[in-house]
C-alpha cells in the first residue's frame, strides 16, 4: 500500500493524541496528577494539537474535503465513518472533563469522573475506530488480522504514556507509575511489534495469483502483460512494493527509535535525574517519533493488497 | 428479460440523451474498414460504436476503432502546409499557404514530366486509394509507383494469385460456420481484423472444431488455440511439407478435387535441358494436354477426358510427359520431407508433424460435410451437391516476411488442394473479386516511358514471363524499387522498401522527386532505420540533397514528416470522402460482393485538405489527361466525390458497385448515378451484393458465380479458374535462366533464378541464416508482432491506446534467459550483423526457445508524433527495424540483393538473426540508438490533462427507461451449446437477423 | 444508504466473460472508455496523456497471463476485468459518505460523485483493484455497467448493452440478470462452468468467469488414427497408384 504522508501523520499524531488524553483524565480521575493548571493546559493542549492535526491532515488526501461532513453518515456500517463519529463524539466529554478539570475542579466531581470515564472510553473506541478502518480490509492480509487494533490501541497507549511522562519530566514531577507505565507500554508494544512482523513474515494472504484468477486448476499463474506498460492509479495506490533488504532496515530503525531507545532513555533519565532526566525524556519523545512513524510507513509499505496479484505479485 | 424497467434512482440518470446527430461511415484505424456509426453532439464525437448491419464487422468495434475519438483529438495533427526551413530530419518548417505549396509541387512535378516522368518517384503506403493513385500514376506516366504491399505481405498475394487465383492477406478466410480443423500461421492480428476475431469466437465457442496455431509466440489468437506450435521462424514450409509427405503416403488426398480443379493432371514435357521442358504438353491450339486410363493423350478440352495423375507417356513430338501430379508427389514423397528430417529443423516433434497431418486428414475425409445445394459446373455439368472438406487455414506475416515466403506460402495452396478444401464448405473460401485466373489480369505496364505521357497501363500488374519483365535489354532493372527485374521478377506490389535506398545510389536509375504517402518510411516501415535516415539526408558535393526533392502528405507529425521538403498535411478519416472499391481492396466476404464509402462528418477546422482532392486538384494543374476536360478545367470540380461517381473504369464500372445506372438499380455495372453517394449514406455507406447459396462455393468453377463475376467486371471470361499446384509460370523463367527463350536473365543472375523458380514449392532456409551459419553466432531469431490494439505508428499519439502500450521490451524465453542471467526489467543489447538496440528484457515461457520477439512500431523519435520529452515510446521502446538491414551481405563481386523474397521481393524482415547480451549496470536506462528530438512542425504543445466528454454528458430525457435484456455473445454457437440459450446473434440488429433466417 | 440493500437484490445484472476465447484484444476496455467519457461518470480523465507518464481512468483492463503446467504444458490466458458487481460489495459498506452504493433495482453497485469525499476507502476495500479513482476531479469512479446505455431509450435496441459487451469481437462477453437462474446468461454460466474470483474473499461477486476449455491438445483424446502408409518406399507409393489407376 502506498504510504501516504498525510495518513501516516494522521495515525500516529491522533493515535498519541487520545493516548495522552486518556491519560491526563485517568491519572486526573486517579488522582495522580499533579494540581499543576500549566501542565494540565499543556497537556490537554497538545492532546488536542495533536488529535486536531492528526484529523485535519486525515482531510488532506481527500479529494473533496468540504465535503467531509458527509462521512459521519454511514456510522451504520463503515468504520471510517464511525471512527469520524466518535472523534468528533470524543470532544464532548474529553472536552467537558478538559474545562472541568482546568477551571472548575470542584464541580461536581461525581458526575464529572463519569464524564471523564465516558471520554477514556470514547478515546479508546476511536482509536479502535481507526484500527478498524484498516483491520476490516480484507483485501489487505497485513491488515486484517487482531494484531492491527492491538497494535493501534499499545501505540495509543505507548506514545501517550511516553508524552504524559515527559510533559511531567518537563513540569518538574517524576511520577513512577507514569514511568512503569510508559516502559511497560514501550516493551509491551515492542513485543506486539515483534510478533506482528513474525505474523507477517510466516503468512501470506488466502488469496493467490491462481484463486484471483480462478486458473488455480491449470497450473501456476504468472503475469505475462499488465494492462498498461506504465503506473495506474491501482498500482501506485495499491501496488507499492517495497525491497526486502530495505524493509529489513527499516525495521531496525522502527525498533531501535520507536521502542528499544526510548526506553533506554527513559531509564538512563531516571539515572541521570535533573537537567539530564528533562534531556533524555524530551529526546525519548523525539526519537519515538522518529520510530513510529518509520513503523506506520512500514505499516502501509508493507501491505500487500490483493490487486497485486493481477499486476504480478506472486502473493499479497 | 422479463420484467426489469429501471426504478428511477434520483441518483443515476439511466437515460440521457446520447448525441444530436449519428452519422455512419467506415473506421479507418486500420485497414480492414468495418462500418461505424458516429454519434456526434455539438460537433463532437461522442461516442463511436460498430455498425450492426456491416458485412465486416456487424456492430463489433476493435480496441482501435474504439479509440477514433482520440485521433480526431490528437495534438499531432498537422495544421497546415509545411516548408522545409532546416536542414533535412531537423523537423523545422514554416507554415505556408496550399495555393502556395500546390504551385510548388506543380512546379517540380511539370518539370519531371516534362523531362521523364520515371524520375518521379510515386509510393504510397496505407493503400486504400491504390486503384486512384495508381491511375494518376498512369496518367502522370512514371511506371516508379506501387503501394506498401511489398514490404507488407506481397508474398502471400503473389503465392495465392499463382497458385489458386485468391490468396490469403484479407482476400480469403476460412468457411467461420462449418470448418472442423483450423490451422492459422503467423498471424497475430492481420488485415482482416474483426473478422477473424469473430470467426475465432465462433469456431470456438462451436466447440466442435480444431484451431491449431503455428506461431513462434503464444499470445493473443495462440492463446486460444487448442494446439499451438512454437515453430522456428523460417520453417514452416518444412513443416507443411513434411504433412503432404504424409498425407501422400497415406493417400489421403482428394483425387477427383486434384483431376477437376487444378492442373494436377495436365502432361508436363520432360526433356531435359530443351526448351519445352517442364512446360505443359499442349496440342497445337495450344490446349493442355491430359493422359487418360488407357493411355491416351487428349485435350484438356475434350469433356471426355477423365484424366489421370500418373504414368510416363509419350508425347507427339517424341518427347517424354508425366503428369504433374506425379512430379509433385515424387518430390514430396522424398526422405527430405519425412517427419524425422524435418523436425529439429523446424523445432517441431516428428510425431506431432505426424499427427498434424493424420488430424486434418480426419477432418477433411472422415468429417466430409455434404451440403444439398445443386449446382451446375462452368462446362454446364450440373451436381447435385457440395462436397465439403472441413480443414482451413490461415497464413499471414509469419509466412510472408520471410526470403521464402513465397514457396511455404504455395505449399500452404498446395495442402489445401491436395486435400480439396479450396472453397468448398468448411474451407478456405475466396472473397470476390476473387478467385481470377492464375495469375490474374494485367501485366506491368511502363516498359517505355516518354515525356508527358502516360503509361499504357497500370503500373503494377502480373509478369506470365519473362518477356513482361521490366528491364532493359541488358537484363537491368527499369523501376526504382527493381521490381519486376530479374532479381524479383513477380514484384506484384513493387519493392517500397528499397526506394530510398536506390533512390540514393542511383540506381537503377536517378530520381527528381520522391512523392510519398502516408507511409513512414522515414522509421518504422523502414528496414534499417539508421541507414535510411541517412539516405535521406546526404548530400551532393555540391551541397545539394541526393535525394533532389522529396514531397510527403501525412496527416500527423510522424517520423518521416521531419525529412520532407513539402508537407502536404491530409485530414483524418472522420473529414473526408474516401471509397473501399472493389477496383483496390474490397471489403467483400465469402457470402458476397462489398464495397463502402467514407463521408465526411466532422469540418477539419485545419488548413489540411484531403489528399485525393490535392492528387485531383495536381492532376489538374499539370492538365493530366482524365482529369481535365478539352478546355482544361477540372473534369471532377467537386473533388473526390465528383470523382467517385462518375469516373468510370471501363464503361459502366466506376469504383463503387453500388445504386449504378441513373435510377440507381444497377449492381456492379452502370451508368453513372447522380445520387450514388447518398443511396450509400442512406444504407450505412456501404453496399453488399450477397451470393445465392449456389454460388457461394466452387467460385473456380461454377457457373452461376462465373457468369456474375463476368457481369460485375471481375473476370473477363465465364472459364474455370484451373488451380496450379504446377506452375509453368516458373518454369517459363527457370528456363529463361537454363537459357532458353529471346530474354534471358544477365549472367550474374541465371543461377539466382533457376534456383528460386522451381514450378513446384521449395523450401530453402532464409537467406539470413546463411549468412548466419558461416559467421559467428547469431543464434537466434528476432520478430515482431502487431499488438491488436496498435496500428502501426499511428496509436502512440492516441491518449488512450498509448496507455495501454507506451513502451515495448523485448520477450525472451524464461529459461534461455537465465541461462545469461537476465531477468526481468535488465536492460539488454540484441546485436544482428546490422547493429545492436538496447531494449529491456521480458521473460515468457510462451515463445520458440530460440526466438525473441517484441510489439512492433512502438519505439518513437523524441520529438515526433507531438508527444512529450521523456515520453516512454522514445526513452524505453525500440524497433527492430534499427537493426534489420534492407540489404544481403555482399554477393562474392561485390553486389546486393534487397533483404527480399527472390521471387516477389517481399522484405524479409523476420529472417532476422541476432544474439542477445545484459547491459553493463551503467548501460541501464535508455534504449539506444537514440537520435535528436524532431522539430514540433509548429503544433500546439499538448495538454497536461484531457477532460474529454466533461460538456458530453447528456441531459435527461422525458422516455421512460426500458427493459434491458439479455446479450450473450457468440449467441448461435452458445444456443448449440448450452441449452435453454435464446439463439441469435448478439452483434446483430435483430432486424437483420430475421432477414438472414429468411 | 450505504448499507448494503437489506433484500439482496433480485435482479443481479452483471457480465459473464469466457475465458476461453478472450483474445486480449483491449477492444472491450477501450469501448468502456469511450462510452464512458460522456456517460454516467464523466469525464474519464486523463492525466499526461501525451507524456512520461501518461494514466487514467479506465473500468475495464485487460490482463494476461501464463499458466504453466510441467504436465500439460503451459498456456496463455488473456483476462479482462471490471467491477464485479459483488453482492457483498465491501465497497459499499466501507464508504463513510455513502456515495458508494448498490442500486436495490438490478444490484449494480454505483459512485454518487456528488457525495463522494475522495477518501479512496472503497479502493482499498475492493479485492479486485476495481475502483478508479480520478485525482483532477477528487472522485471515485468505477464500471457503472452501463447504466446509462442499457436501459436508455435514447438508443436503438442493439445498442442497449454494455459498450464492452456489444463490441467484443469474438463475443467473449455476455451481459444479463444473474439472479435469475433461467436467464440466457445463467444458463451460460451453469452449462461453462462459471465462477467467482476470489471466493476467499467473501464478496459475492455477481460477474462471473467461464473457465478455458480444456485443450484439444497433444495426443490427448485424439480421435484421429493414425496415417497408414500405403507402402513403404515413395516409389512404392506411386507404383501403387499406377497400378490402381492405369488400366493398360
Ligand atoms: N520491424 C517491423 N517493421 C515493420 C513491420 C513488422 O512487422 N516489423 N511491418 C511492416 C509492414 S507489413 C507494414 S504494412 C509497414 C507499415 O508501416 P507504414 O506504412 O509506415 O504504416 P504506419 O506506421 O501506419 O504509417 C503510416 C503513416 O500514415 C500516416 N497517416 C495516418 N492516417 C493518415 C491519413 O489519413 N492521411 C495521411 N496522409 N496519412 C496518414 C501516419 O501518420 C503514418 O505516418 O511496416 C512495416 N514495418
Ligand atoms: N492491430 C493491428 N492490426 C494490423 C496492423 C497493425 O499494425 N496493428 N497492421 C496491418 C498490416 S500492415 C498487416 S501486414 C497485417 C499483418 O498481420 P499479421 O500477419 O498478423 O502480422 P504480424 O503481427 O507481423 O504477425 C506475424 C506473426 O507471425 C509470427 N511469426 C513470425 N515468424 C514466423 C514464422 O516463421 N512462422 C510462423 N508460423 N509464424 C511466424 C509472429 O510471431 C506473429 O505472431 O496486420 C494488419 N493489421
Ligand atoms: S478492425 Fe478496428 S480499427 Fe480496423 S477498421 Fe475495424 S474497427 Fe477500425
Ligand atoms: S468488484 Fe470491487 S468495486 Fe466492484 S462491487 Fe465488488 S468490491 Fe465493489
Ligand atoms: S472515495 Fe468516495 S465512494 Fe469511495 S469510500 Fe470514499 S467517499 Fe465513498
Ligand atoms: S459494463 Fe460498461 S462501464 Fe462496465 S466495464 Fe463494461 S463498458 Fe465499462
Ligand atoms: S473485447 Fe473481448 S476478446 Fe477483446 S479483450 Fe475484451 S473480452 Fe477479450
Ligand atoms: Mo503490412
Amino acid at each position: 500500500m502506498h504510504p501516504a504522508k498525510s495518513v501516516i501523520f494522521f495515525t500516529t499524531a491522533s493515535g498519541a493524541g487520545y493516548g495522552l488524553l486518556a491519560l491526563l483524565i485517568a491519572a486526573t480521575i486517579g488522582g495522580l496528577f499533579p494540581a499543576d493548571f500549566w501542565l494540565a493546559f499543556a497537556g490537554y493542549a497538545l492532546s488536542y494539537v495533536l488529535i486536531t492535526a492528526g484529523l485535519l491532515s486525515s482531510t488532506f488526501h481527500l479529494g473533496h474535503p468540504e465535503r467531509a461532513w458527509r462521512a459521519l453518515t454511514q456510522w451504520r456500517s463503515s468504520w471510517l465513518s464511525r471512527e469520524g463519529v466518535m472523534a468528533i463524539f470524543t470532544f464532548l466529554p474529553t472536552g467537558l472533563y478538559g474545562l472541568h478539570h482546568l477551571f472548575f475542579p470542584d464541580l461536581l466531581p461525581g458526575v464529572m469522573a463519569l464524564v471523564g470515564g465516558v471520554g477514556i472510553f470514547a478515546c479508546i473506541v476511536t482509536v479502535y475506530c481507526t484500527a478498524m478502518i484498516y483491520a476490516s480490509l480484507k483485501p489487505v492480509h497485513a491488515w486484517s488480522n487482531g494484531y492491527v487494533p492491538m497494535g493501534y490501541l499499545l501505540l495509543a497507549l505507548m506514545t501517550g504514556s511516553v508524552l504524559l511522562n515527559s510533559l511531567l519530566v518537563a513540569f518538574g514531577y517524576a511520577a513512577t507509575l507514569v514511568i512503569l507505565l510508559a516502559v511497560a507500554a514501550l516493551v509491551a508494544a515492542l513485543i506486539w511489534k515483534v510478533a506482528y512482523w513474525r505474523f507477517l513474515d510466516s503468512t501470506k494472504s488466502i488469496s493467490t495469483p491462481e484463486s484471483a484468477t480462478g486458473l488455480g486448476e491449470f497450473g501456476s499463474v504468472k503475469l505475462f502483460e499488465a494492462p498498461h506498460t506504465e503506473a495506474n492509479y491501482l498500482m501506485k495506490e495499491m501496488g507499492f512494493q517495497i525491497a526486502r533488504k530495505h524493509a529489513a532496515a527499516l525495521r531496525k530503525i522502527a525498533l531501535g527509535a520507536g521502542f528499544i531507545l526510548p526506553v533506554i532513555l527513559i531509564l538512563v533519565g531516571l539515572y541521570l535525574g535533573g537537567i539530564g532526566l528533562i534531556a533524555a525524556s524530551l529526546l525519548a519523545v523525539i526519537v519515538m517519533a522518529i520510530g513510529i512513524v518509520t513503523e506506520r510507513w512500514l505499516f502501509f509499505a508493507e501491505a500487500r493488497h490483493t490487486v497485486g496479484l493481477y499486476y504480478g505479485a506472486s502473493h499479497a | 428479460m422479463k420484467d426489469g424497467i429501471a426504478a428511477r434512482d434520483p441518483r443515476v440518470d439511466t437515460s440521457p440523451v446520447v448525441s444530436d446527430e449519428v452519422k455512419f461511415t467506415t473506421c479507418y484505424m486500420c485497414a480492414c474498414r468495418c462500418g461505424i456509426k458516429v454519434h456526434l453532439k455539438d460537433n463532437k464525437v461522442r461516442y463511436i460504436e460498430g455498425n450492426p448491419d456491416h458485412p465486416v464487422n456487424r456492430g463489433v468495434l476493435c480496441a482501435k476503432g474504439s479509440a477514433g475519438i482520440m485521433q480526431q483529438n490528437s495534438p499531432a495533427k498537422l495544421k497546415k502546409p509545411l516548408l522545409r526551413v532546416g536542414e533535412r530530419g531537423e523537423g523545422k518548417f514554416k507554415e505556408i499557404e496550399w495555393d502556395e505549396a500546390l504551385e510548388l509541387a506543380t512546379g517540380w512535378l511539370q518539370e519531371v514530366r516534362g523531362d521523364d516522368p520515371a524520375r518521379l518517384a510515386f509510393f504510397t503506403g496505407r493503400d486504400q486509394s491504390q486503384s486512384f493513385t495508381g491511375w494518376w500514376a498512369k496518367q502522370f506516366g512514371t511506371r516508379n509507383f506501387a503501394a506498401h504491399g511489398g514490404f507488407c505481405s506481397v508474398n502471400m498475394a503473389a503465392a495465392g494469385l499463382y497458385s489458386i487465383g485468391g490468396s490469403f492477406w484479407e482476400f480469403g478466410e476460412p468457411d467461420w460456420d462449418l470448418t472442423k480443423y483450423f490451422l492459422m500461421f503467423g498471424v497475430a492480428e492481420d488485415h482482416d481484423s474483426n473478422p477473424i476475431k469473430m470467426g475465432l469466437g465462433k469456431l470456438k465457442t462451436r466447440g466442435d472444431a480444431k484451431f491449431v496455431s503455428v506461431n513462434p509466440v503464444r499470445s493473443g489468437y495462440s492463446s486460444i488455440a487448442d494446439e499451438w506450435l512454437g515453430i522456428t521462424p523460417g520453417t514452416d514450409g518444412l513443416f507443411v511439407m513434411a504433412i503432404i509427405h504424409e498425407l501422400l503416403r497415406a493417400e489421403k488426398i482428394d483425387w477427383e478435387y486434384l483431376k477437376r480443379y487444378t492442373n494436377a493432371s495436365w502432361l508436363v514435357v520432360q526433356a531435359e535441358g530443351e526448351a519445352e521442358h517442364g512446360l505443359f504438353a499442349r496440342n497445337a491450339t495450344g490446349t493442355p494436354l491430359v493422359a487418360t486410363p488407357d493411355g491416351k493423350l487428349l485435350p484438356l478440352s475434350d469433356r471426355k477426358a477423365d484424366p489421370v495423375l500418373v504414368g510416363s507417356y509419350t508425347l507427339p513430338s517424341g518427347q517424354t510427359a508425366v503428369p504433374a501430379f506425379q512430379l509433385m508427389a515424387e518430390r514430396y514423397l522424398s526422405e527430405e520431407y519425412n517427419p524425422d528430417a524435418v523436425a529439429a529443423r523446424v523445432g517441431i516433434e516428428a510425431k506431432t508433424i505426424r499427427r498434424i497431418a493424420a488430424e486434418i486428414a480426419e477432418a477433411a475425409f472422415e468429417q466430409e460435410i455434404t451440403l444439398d445445394i445443386p449446382w451446375t459446373d462452368w462446362a454446364g455439368r450440373p451436381q447435385q451437391k457440395m462436397i465439403g472438406r472441413p480443414v482451413s487455414m490461415h497464413a499471414m506475416r509469419g509466412i510472408s516476411a520471410h526470403s521464402n515466403g513465397f514457396h511455404t506460402c504455395r505449399a500452404i495452396h498446395l495442402l489445401q488442394m491436395l486435400i480439396g478444401s479450396i472453397d468448398v464448405p468448411g474451407g478456405f473460401r475466396h472473397k470476390p473479386p476473387y478467385p481470377k485466373p492464375c495469375p490474374p489480369g494485367p501485366l506491368p505496364a511502363g516498359q517505355e516511358t516518354a515525356a508527358n505521357t502516360p503509361l499504357d497501363g497500370m503500373p503494377l500488374g502480373f509478369p506470365k514471363g519473362p518477356e513482361d519483365l521490366l528491364v532493359d535489354e541488358a537484363g537491368n532493372p527499369k523501376r526504382i524499387d527493381k521490381a519486376y527485374s530479374w532479381e524479383y521478377p513477380l514484384s506484384a506490389h513493387g519493392l517500397m522498401h528499397s526506394v530510398i535506398h536506390n533512390a540514393w545510389a542511383g540506381e537503377p536509375q536517378e530520381i527528381d522527386v520522391l512523392f510519398m504517402y502516408m507511409a513512414n518510411m522515414g522509421w518504422n516501415s523502414s528496414m534499417n532505420v539508421p541507414d535510411t535516415i541517412r539516405y535521406l539526408t546526404d548530400k551532393k558535393p555540391d551541397g545539394s540533397y541526393k535525394i533532389p526533392k522529396f514531397i510527403y502528405s501525412d496527416a500527423y507529425h510522424s517520423e518521416t514528416v521531419a525529412f520532407a521538403d513539402l508537407v502536404l498535411p491530409d485530414t483524418t478519416y472522420l473529414e473526408r470522402w474516401d471509397c473501399i472499391s472493389l477496383l483496390d481492396r474490397p471489403i467483400s466476404s465469402a457470402h458476397g460482393a462489398a464495397d463502402a464509402i467514407r463521408q465526411p462528418i466532422l469540418a477539419p477546422g485545419r488548413d489540411v485538405r484531403p489528399f485525393q482532392d490535392v492528387m485531383l486538384d495536381l492532376g489538374v494543374r499539370l492538365s493530366l489527361p482524365g482529369f481535365v476536360t478539352e478546355d482544361g478545367s477540372a473534369l471532377y470540380p467537386g473533388g473526390y466525390s465528383d470523382y467517385i461517381v462518375h469516373h468510370e473504369r471501363t464503361p459502366d464500372i466506376g469504383p463503387l458497385g453500388g445504386w449504378r445506372g441513373e435510377d440507381g438499380s444497377g449492381q456492379g455495372r452502370g451508368a453513372a448515378n447522380e445520387a450514388q453517394l447518398d443511396a450509400y449514406i442512406a444504407n450505412g455507406c456501404f453496399w453488399e451484393k450477397k451470393f445465392t447459396p449456389e454460388q457461394s462455393y466452387y467460385k473456380f468453377a461454377n457457373k452461376s458465380y462465373l457468369e456474375e463475376a463476368v457481369h460485375m467486371g471481375w473476370l473477363a471470361m465465364p472459364g474455370p479458374v484451373v488451380m496450379e499446384i504446377y506452375s509453368e509460370t516458373m518454369q517459363k523463367f527457370r528456363l529463361a535462366a537454363e537459357g532458353h527463350g529471346r530474354r534471358q536473365p544477365p549472367d550474374h543472375l541465371r543461377g539466382r533464378v533457376a534456383d528460386f523458380f522451381d514450378p513446384l514449392p521449395l523450401w530453402y532456409a532464409p537467406f539470413a541464416d546463411a549468412d548466419i551459419d558461416k559467421g559467428p553466432g547469431y543464434p537466434l531469431h528476432a520478430v515482431t508482432q502487431r499488438p491488436m490494439h496498435m496500428y502501426h505508428s499511428w496509436g502512440s499519439q492516441n491518449a488512450w491506446l498509448r496507455q495501454i502500450t507506451a513502451r515495448n521490451p523485448i520477450f525472451l524465453h524464461a529459461d534461455m534467459a537465465r541461462e545469461k542471467d537476465i531477468a526481468d526489467g535488465d536492460w539488454v543489447w540484441i546485436n544482428s550483423p546490422h547493429g545492436r538496440v538496447k531494449a529491456q528484457a521480458k521473460l515468457m515461457r510462451g515463445v520458440n526457445r530460440n526466438t525473441i520477439w517484441t510489439w512492433n512500431a512502438i519505439g518513437k523519435r523524441k520529438g515526433a508524433w507531438n508527444l512529450k520529452e521523456g515520453a516512454p515510446e522514445a526513452t524505453k521502446g525500440f524497433l527492430l527495424n534499427h537493426i534489420i538491414s534492407e540489404l544481403l551481405p555482399p554477393r562474392e563481386d561485390g553486389y546486393r540483393y534487397s533483404n527480399s523474397d527472390p521471387v516477389t521481393g517481399q522484405a524479409a524482415w523476420y529472417d532476422l538473426r541476432v544474439n542477445i547480451e545484459k547491459c553493463a549496470a551503467a548501460e541501464f536506462g535508455e534504449t539506444e540508438p537514440m537520435y535528436d528530438a524532431q522539430g514540433p512542425a509548429d503544433l500546439d504543445a499538448p495538454p497536461d490533462i484531457l477532460r474529454y466528454g466533461a460538456d458530453l454528458k447528456g441531459e435527461e430525457s422525458s422516455l421512460a427507461p426500458v427493459a434491458m435484456k439479455d446479450w450473450i455473445g457468440n449467441r448461435a454457437e452458445n444456443a448449440a451449446g448450452a441449452t435453454g440459450i435464446a439463439p441469435g446473434h448478439g452483434n446483430q440488429t435483430t432486424e437483420r437477423h430475421k432477414k438472414e433466417k429468411e | 444508504m450505504t448499507s448494503l440493500p437489506k433484500e439482496p437484490p433480485k435482479k443481479k445484472l452483471g457480465l459473464v466473460i469466457d475465458l476461453d476465447i478472450c483474445v486480449g484484444c483491449h477492444a472491450c476496455a477501450v469501448n468502456c472508455k469511450e462510452w464512458n467519457s460522456g456517460g454516467h461518470s464523466a469525464p474519464m480523465t486523463d492525466t499526461d496523456p501525451y507524456g512520461a507518464d501518461p494514466t487514467g481512468v479506465w473500468f475495464n483492463r485487460i490482463h494476461s497471463f501464463e499458466v504453466e503446467n510441467e504436465e500439460t504444458g503451459g498456456r496463455t490466458v488473456n483476462f479482462p476485468k471490471s467491477c464485479l458487481h459483488c453482492d457483498d460489495a465491501p465497497c459499499v459498506t466501507v464508504c463513510p459518505t455513502g456515495a458508494s452504493y448498490k442500486r436495490e433495482e438490478d444490484g449494480i453497485v454505483l459512485v454518487n460523485a456528488d457525495h463522494c469525499i475522495g477518501c479512496k476507502l472503497c479502493s482499498w476495500a475492493c479485492p479486485y483493484g476495481a475502483r478508479e479513482y480520478d485525482e483532477d476531479a477528487g472522485v471515485m469512479k468505477k464500471c457503472t455497467l452501463c447504466v446509462d446505455k442499457i436501459y436508455n431509450p435514447n438508443l436503438p435496441e442493439e445498442s442497449r448493452v454494455p459498450a464492452c459487451v456489444s463490441t467484443c469481437p469474438v463475443g467473449a462477453r455476455s451481459f444479463g440478470d444473474l439472479g435469475d437462474p433461467d436467464s440466457d446468461v445463467s444458463r451460460l454460466v451453469a452449462s461453462r462452468g462459471g465462477y467467482d474470483l476470489m471466493p476467499e474473499q467473501e464478496c459475492r461477486p455477481t460477474n462471473k468467469y467461464l473457465p478455458p476449455r480444456p485443450k484439444k491438445q497433444g495426443g490427448e483424446g485424439q480421435t484421429a488414427p493414425e496415417l497408414m502408409p500405403v507402402s513403404d518406399s515413395s516409389a512404392g507409393v506411386i507404383a501403387r497408384w499406377v497400378d490402381r489407376f492405369l488400366s493398360a
